[in-house]
Order: C-alpha cells, then sequence, then structure tokens
C-alpha cells in the first residue's frame, strides 16, 4: 500500500470518528440545548412550578385578551397538542400576534398560568409579498413535527 | 486534477479568470441589491426588515461553504500534499471569516425588530459564533507559521483542525431542526421553497453575486501568496549566490 493510500484511509477513518462524536454529541444535547419548552413538555411534567423557563408556542388565534390595569394580557400558548394561559406584564414585539410564534421567558404558577417576564416573537420560515399574506391553516412551530 | 496542483498551471488558469469572476460578481450583486432592495415587495409580515436577507442568506452560505473548503483542502493537504491545498486554504480562512461575522451581523440586526432582541443563545446563533471563533482559531494558527514562506503548505495541526472544525458545518445547517430554537427552520429545501417566487427571485442573484465575488477575492488571495513565496524563493536564492 502507498503511504498516500495509507494516509487517505487514516484521514477517513478519523474523520468517521469525528463525525460520529458529533453526531453522538448532538443527539445528547437534544433536550438541553433546545432554546424553549413547548406547551405538549410542559403538560407532560417537563416544568417545575417557579423554576425560570422558557415557554415557545404559537398565541391561539383569538385568545389575547388585556387586562383592565391596561398594560397586562393573558393568551394561550399552543403547540397543536397542548395549550398553557400564559400572562405577561410589559410590552409585547411588533410581531407578536395571533397565529403566530411566540418564546416566553418565565416561569409556571402553582395554578397552572405561565407568567412571563418577557416575550420574544418568533417569526417563520415563510415570506411572502403582503396581498398573499393570509395564514396557511397547516403553520407548524415546532421543526420536525 | 493533478495537472491544476501545479502553481504555473493554476496561474494560467486563475489570472485571465479572476477579472471575469470580479466583474461578474459585482454586476449581478448591483442588480440583486437593486431588486431586493427597490423593486420587489417587503414581507407580508416583517415588512421592510425582510429584505435583509438578500446579504444575510449568501453571508451564510459563503460562511459555511468556506469551511467546508478549508476542510476539503486540509483533506487535500494531509493525504496528497498538492502544493496548492495550502495555499487555498489560507486564501480562503479570511474571508470566510469576514462573511461568518456579516451573517451574524445582520442577522442581529433583523433579530432586534423581529424577535425582540438582538442576541439570544439558541442552536442556531450559538453554534455560528462557534464557526466565527473557529476561522478565528484557523487565522491565529497559520499566521506568520514556517509554511507560508516554504510553498504555502499548512502546519498538520492546522489542517487537522480544518477538519475536525468541519464537524460544525452540519450541526450549524441542523441546529434549527434538531431543536427547539428561535430562529426560524429553513426556508429553502430540497422539497422547495417557502420564500414565495416574487421575494426569491433577487436572492438568487445576490447569492450568485457573493459567491463570484468571494471566488474572486479568493484567487487573487492565492495568487498573491504564490507571489510572494516566489518572491521569498528568489531572495533566498540570490542570498546562496552572493555567499
Amino acid at each position: 500500500m502507498k503511504p498516500k493510500h495509507q494516509r487517505l484511509i487514516l484521514a477517513l477513518v478519523a474523520l468517521a470518528g469525528v463525525a460520529g462524536a458529533g453526531v453522538l454529541g448532538a443527539s445528547a444535547l437534544r433536550d438541553e440545548a433546545a432554546y424553549f419548552r413547548t406547551p405538549a413538555e410542559v403538560k407532560a411534567g417537563k416544568a417545575e412550578v417557579g423554576e425560570p423557563m422558557r415557554l415557545g408556542g404559537m398565541v391561539a388565534a383569538g385568545s389575547i385578551a388585556r387586562q383592565a390595569d391596561g398594560v397586562t394580557i393573558r393568551f394561550v400558548a399552543t403547540d397543536g397538542k397542548a395549550s398553557v394561559p400564559v400572562q405577561f406584564t410589559g410590552i409585547v414585539p411588533d410581531l407578536f400576534a395571533e397565529n403566530s410564534g411566540m418564546v416566553a421567558d418565565g416561569r409556571m404558577r402553582a395554578d397552572g398560568v405561565f407568567v412571563a417576564d418577557r416575550i420574544l416573537a418568533k417569526h417563520d420560515e415563510r415570506y411572502m409579498p403582503p396581498q398573499m399574506g393570509e395564514m396557511p391553516k397547516n403553520m407548524k412551530l415546532v421543526p420536525g413535527e | 486534477m493533478h495537472a491544476y496542483a501545479n502553481p504555473t498551471r493554476f496561474l494560467a488558469i486563475a489570472r485571465p479568470l479572476t477579472p471575469w469572476l470580479l466583474g461578474l460578481g459585482i454586476a449581478l450583486l448591483l442588480v440583486g441589491a437593486w431588486a431586493g432592495l427597490a423593486l420587489v415587495p417587503g414581507d407580508y409580515k416583517q415588512g421592510e426588515t425582510a429584505r435583509i436577507l438578500y446579504v444575510h442568506v449568501p453571508s451564510a452560505w459563503l460562511g459555511m461553504g468556506g469551511w467546508t473548503a478549508l476542510a476539503v483542502a486540509g483533506l487535500v493537504q494531509l493525504v496528497w500534499r498538492h502544493p496548492l491545498a495550502g495555499i487555498a486554504a489560507r486564501a480562503i480562512a479570511v474571508p470566510g471569516m469576514v462573511f461568518t461575522a456579516l451573517c451574524l451581523a445582520t442577522g442581529s440586526i433583523w433579530g432586534k425588530p423581529t424577535w425582540g432582541t438582538w442576541w439570544e443563545w439558541d442552536g442556531r446563533m450559538t453554534s455560528m459564533l462557534v464557526l466565527l471563533f473557529l476561522y478565528a482559531g484557523f487565522v491565529a494558527l497559520t499566521m506568520g507559521d514556517e509554511g507560508q514562506r516554504q510553498g504555502g503548505t499548512l502546519p498538520r495541526g492546522a489542517a487537522v483542525y480544518a477538519l475536525v472544525g468541519a464537524v460544525n458545518i452540519p450541526i450549524i445547517n441542523r441546529s434549527v431542526v434538531w431543536w427547539n430554537s428561535l430562529h426560524q427552520g429553513p426556508s429553502i429545501t430540497l422539497r422547495g421553497s417557502s420564500i414565495d417566487g416574487a421575494l426569491l427571485w433577487p436572492l438568487g442573484l445576490t447569492l450568485l453575486g457573493f459567491s463570484l465575488l468571494f471566488g474572486a477575492i479568493v484567487l487573487m488571495r492565492m495568487r498573491r501568496i504564490i507571489a510572494d513565496n516566489r518572491v521569498a524563493a528568489r531572495l533566498r536564492r540570490m542570498a546562496d549566490e552572493e555567499s
């Protein structure tokens, strides 16, 4: 075997090893590297009361309700499988809207309401001109589902 | 492939190719930027901020494509010891790093009005930042080493580093699929595009334009490294003759 071929085989074996390690590492991080938890995960008991966490989901249609104090809103975050009521006091991003994705920092309260202290709008992968701007029904927020 | 590994043959092709890549790239960028900024409508929801994608997407593509090329060059140098592989890797590193930084900067500028934040540690942003640090590490490893003055070959450590760093490329690509992230999922996949055709076509122009520009910059940098090597070799010969 020529040295060139030896080096090629060595490099490919090393590359396969490193790629394998990368895949194993990435899959081990599956839960840890998630930026937010979904309502279904919260319902499945992955959120402890009072523990700081992020909740991500769609804002359910017709669910945004402004409270009497004028600065607090309540809405329902859903992922199609479960939904969690959210309460937030403050200013939301311009793109925060019903039928649209959002990510909230906060914690679960004992009564099952998620109290957020910050809200981010999540944009989806669709870009279109304004005259076509109707939301398709089959929106998905959580990738791979 | 061996035929083009020879710097003289490479120069015979690179010299006339450079102005074509440069001119065509700049022309496509001008048309693409005009179309993207002025001609096509804004997005139905984001409005005008969506237009940053005409810079952001090509930057991401070149940042990641640059490292892929760096890894291939590292492999070619380790296995076949082609003289041009190390030169190519040295030429790619800095432009790749610049486009990665541009991708992060435009993403941040877009994120503030869209998400409501400049930066979040989600999978996509974090892995892209890691790519920027990888580039910085590669530049540091190959700056002012012996190989730079001896034909441009990479130190073996730098070639291995380029290969190992390539693990991050599929992680960046899949980060929005594997993990819940703030960054949206892929808009353009093998199954089609969820960017409407009316907004998509200028992206094709800027993508190709930036890629040709990147190619021209890399060729110019490679030619410079080859010229530097020749000067260094000639000076060495002259010094030998005198002594």
